[in-house]
C-alpha cells in the first residue's frame, strides 16, 4: 500500500465516544486536561459531549457528570488550535442543543443518523450548513447495507448541505475489502468539494487497517482516539495509528511522541474501564452490534445472571440500531423468561 | 334515533386513510368528507370509492361545503407546518378540530389519562400529542397518579416503513411535543422523549419504554395495581396494547417495555404507533361528538 504524500486530518473521538466506557463520567476538568494536551500535540479536531451526543443525558444512556454546555463551555475557551465538533443524533438531540453548542463555539457539527435513516437529518444538516458550520452527515452502522444503498443515503446529507460525509462502522464489523468499497464510491459519485471521512471500531483489532484502506480509496478525515479510548474496544488508537502513518509517509501535523504522553500519562490512568478487545467487544465487531451497548450488556447480564455473550448474540440478531439501549434489560428479561422455563 | 355528526378528515396519507376506516365504524360519527392536496393520491382515490366527498384543493376546497354539509369535526393529519392555516380556516364555521399533527396548538389530549378532564369545556382545538406520546403517557400518568414523578423518559422505537416523511422532516417536533406531553399529561417534573427508527425486515412492531424517577421510594404494589388498569383502559381502544416486560423496580427507577400492535385496519399490524394515534384521534372525537349531540338535543 502506498500512502506516500497524503494528508490527512486525525479527529480524537476520547471526550466524547471515550464517554460510553467512562459511564459518561468525565468531569470538565478531565476534558480540559486531555483535550489541552491534544491540543498541544496538534491533533487538529476533538470530538466533545455526551457518548451518545448532545442531549445524550438520559435514563436509557447514562447521566452524564456534567451538561453538554458545562463541557463545551469548560474546554472551547482553552484550544490554542484545535477545534472542537460534537455529534448530534436526530430523535436524541435537537437543534436547540445545536444553537447551544454553536454558541458555545462548536464549529464542527457531525450529524448522525442509521445509515439508513438519513432524511431525518434535514433540519440539522441544513441548520449548520446555514450557520457556516463545518456539517458532517455521519452515517452509522454502514456495514449493514451496501455501498450503493449508502451512497444514496449520503446523497441526501449532500443535498441538505453537508460537506463532509462518514463511512461509520459503529460496530467495528467491517473489514478492509468493505470499507473500500464505501470510501471509493463516495469518493467517485459525491460532489468534489464534499470530504470522506471513515469512523472505525476496535472490536475485531481492525481499526488501523480499515483507516489505511479508507485513505487509500481516498478518505481525507479519520477518526481515532487517544489510548484507544472509545465504546467496544474503543476507537483506532489514534497515537499508533500516527505510528503507522508517518512510517508510510502520510502527514497528519501530529506530533506523535506528545501523543503517546497523552495516551500513556494522562488517558490510560483515567480510564475506569479499560477498553480493550475482551470477549465481549469481540462480539459487538462479530455479530455487528452498535459498540455503546457493551458496559449496558455487562450490566444486565450481571444483573439478570445471564451471559453478556448471549444478550449481545441476540440484539444482533434482532438487528437493532444504535440508540437502542433500551432493549438490553428488556431482551434480558426475555432470556430469564426462556431460561426459567426450560 | 340522533343523527351521525359529520365529520372531515384532512390528509389523505396513511394516517388519514388508517382514520377514515376507523371512522366508518363509528356509531356516532360520520366521515364525509376527505381533504388531499394531490389529485393523484391514493388515499383520495380510496376515499371516494368509500363514498367520500373529495377534494384535492386542501382546506380550501373543503371551505365552502363545511356549512352545507353540516361539517362540525375535523381531523388534521397533515403535518405541523400547516396545522396552523388548516385550523384557522375550520374554526371560522365553528368546527372542532383534533389536530393530530404534533403542531400542539390546543390543549394535549391522551384519553385514558385526561379526556374527561376535556368534557364540558368545548375546546376548539385538541391536540393528540404524538404518536410516541399516545402509546408512552398514559404509564407515566399510571405512575405519577401514585406518587410524585421527579422525572418521566420515553424511548419510542417504530420501523422505518411506519415513519412518514412528516415525522421524518421534523423530528425534533416529535421529540419535542412528546417530551412536554410526557410533563403536561404524564405529571413527570420534567420529562425526556427519545425516537428511534428501526429499518429490520421484516418490520418491528412499535415498542416503547417508559422510565419513570420517583421522587420517594417506589410504592411497588400500588403501581403495577395503577399500571395495569391504566393497560385496561389504553387497550378498550388499542386491543394490542401489551406490557412485555416490567414494570422493572430499581432504587427509584421504575421501567416499563411496551408492545403496541396495531389492529391492521389499513396500516399493517406493525405499525402500532399509528393505529394508537388515529384510534386515540377517533375516540377523542366521538367524545366531541356526543357533547354536540348533547347541546343539540338541550
Amino acid at each position: 500500500m502506498n500512502l506516500q504524500g497524503k494528508k490527512v486530518t486525525l479527529h480524537d473521538m476520547s471526550l466524547r465516544d471515550g464517554m460510553h466506557p467512562q459511564r459518561h463520567q468525565l468531569t470538565p476538568a478531565q476534558m480540559i486536561e486531555v483535550a489541552t494536551a491534544l491540543d498541544a500535540a496538534g491533533v487538529p479536531l476533538i470530538e466533545v459531549t455526551h457518548g451518545d451526543g448532545l442531549g445524550g443525558a438520559s435514563v436509557n444512556y447514562g447521566f452524564p457528570a456534567a451538561s453538554d454546555e458545562e463541557y463545551l463551555r469548560a474546554v472551547v475557551p482553552q484550544m490554542k488550535s484545535a477545534k472542537i465538533s460534537a455529534l448530534l443524533i436526530p430523535g436524541i438531540g435537537t437543534v436547540d442543543h445545536l444553537r447551544m453548542a454553536h454558541d458555545c463555539g462548536v464549529q464542527t457539527i457531525r450529524v448522525a443518523t442509521h445509515c439508513t435513516e438519513a432524511d431525518v437529518s434535514e433540519q440539522h444538516i441544513g441548520l449548520g450548513a446555514k450557520m457556516e458550520m463545518d456539517t458532517v452527515g455521519f452515517l452509522m452502522m454502514a456495514h449493514m447495507i451496501g455501498p450503493e444503498e449508502l451512497l444514496e443515503q449520503a446523497k441526501l446529507m449532500q443535498d441538505y448541505g453537508a460537506n463532509c460525509l462518514y463511512i461509520t462502522d459503529s460496530a467495528g464489523y467491517m473489514l478492509p475489502d468493505d470499507v473500500t468499497a464505501r470510501v471509493r464510491l463516495f469518493r467517485e459519485k459525491l460532489e468534489a468539494h464534499i470530504e470522506v471521512g471513515f469512523h472505525g471500531h476496535h472490536n475485531m483489532h481492525m481499526g488501523i487497517a480499515n483507516s489505511l484502506a479508507a485513505i487509500e480509496a481516498g478518505a481525507g478525515r479519520i477518526d481515532g482516539s487517544v489510548a484507544g479510548m472509545g465504546a467496544g474496544a474503543g476507537n483506532t488508537p489514534l497515537e499508533a495509528f500516527v505510528a503507522v502513518l508517518h512510517r508510510m509517509g502520510v502527514e497528519t501535523g501530529v506530533d506523535m511522541w506528545k501523543l503517546m504522553d497523552v495516551a500513556e500519562e494522562i488517558v490510560y490512568p483515567m480510564m475506569t474501564h479499560k477498553v480493550r478487545v475482551d470477549r465481549d467487544s469481540l462480539t459487538l465487531g462479530y455479530a455487528g452490534v452498535y459498540s455503546s451497548f457493551l458496559l449496558h450488556a455487562k450490566r444486565a447480564a450481571e444483573k439478570y445472571g445471564l451471559k453478556s455473550t448471549d444478550i449481545l448474540v441476540e440484539l444482533g440478531r434482532m438487528k437493532t440500531v444504535g440508540g437502542q439501549e433500551d432493549m438490553i434489560e428488556d431482551v434480558a428479561l426475555d432470556m430469564k423468561k426462556a431460561g426459567s422455563a426450560e | 334515533m340522533t343523527t351521525k355528526v359529520k365529520a372531515a378528515i384532512i390528509g389523505s396519507g396513511n394516517i388519514g386513510t388508517d382514520l377514515l376506516y376507523k371512522a366508518l365504524r363509528s356509531e356516532i360519527i360520520e366521515p364525509i368528507w376527505m381533504v388531499g392536496i394531490d389529485p393523484e393520491s391514493e388515499g383520495l382515490r380510496r376515499a371516494k370509492e368509500l363514498g367520500l366527498k373529495t377534494t384535492a384543493e386542501g382546506v380550501k376546497g373543503l371551505g365552502p361545503y363545511i356549512a352545507e354539509d353540516k361539517v362540525q369535526i375535523a381531523w388534521d393529519a397533515t403535518s405541523a407546518y400547516v396545522h396552523e392555516s388548516n385550523n384557522a380556516l375550520v374554526k371560522k364555521f365553528g368546527v372542532k378540530m383534533v389536530d393530530l399533527t404534533p403542531a400542539a396548538v390546543g390543549p394535549f389530549c391522551v384519553p385514558p389519562v385526561n379526556l374527561r378532564e376535556m368534557v364540558g369545556r368545548s375546546e376548539q382545538n385538541v391536540n393528540m400529542v404524538t404518536c410516541g406520546g399516545q402509546a408512552t403517557i398514559p404509564m407515566v400518568a399510571a405512575v405519577s397518579r401514585v406518587q410524585p414523578v421527579e422525572y418521566g423518559e420515553i424511548i419510542a422505537t417504530v420501523s422505518s416503513k411506519s415513519a412518514g416523511p412528516g415525522t421524518r422532516k421534523n423530528i425534533d417536533e416529535f421529540t419535542r411535543t412528546t417530551a412536554r406531553g410526557v410533563e403536561v399529561v404524564g405529571g413527570a417534573k420534567r420529562g425526556k422523549a427519545i425516537i428511534i427508527i428501526n429499518p429490520a425486515e421484516p418490520p418491528l412492531i412499535m415498542r416503547d419504554t417508559i422510565h419513570c424517577l420517583t421522587e420517594d421510594t417506589p410504592k411497588q404494589e400500588a403501581i403495577i395495581e395503577s399500571a395495569r388498569e391504566m393497560i385496561a383502559e389504553v387497550q378498550k381502544y388499542v386491543p394490542g396494547y401489551t406490557l412485555k416486560n416490567g414494570p422493572v423496580f430499581d432504587g427509584n427507577r421504575v421501567s416499563f417495555y411496551m408492545e403496541v400492535e396495531g389492529l391492521g385496519d389499513f396500516l399493517p399490524k406493525y405499525a402500532g404507533n399509528l393505529d394508537i394515534m388515529t384510534a386515540a384521534g377517533l375516540r377523542t372525537a366521538e367524545l366531541i361528538a356526543e357533547e354536540i349531540q348533547r347541546a343539540e338535543a338541550a
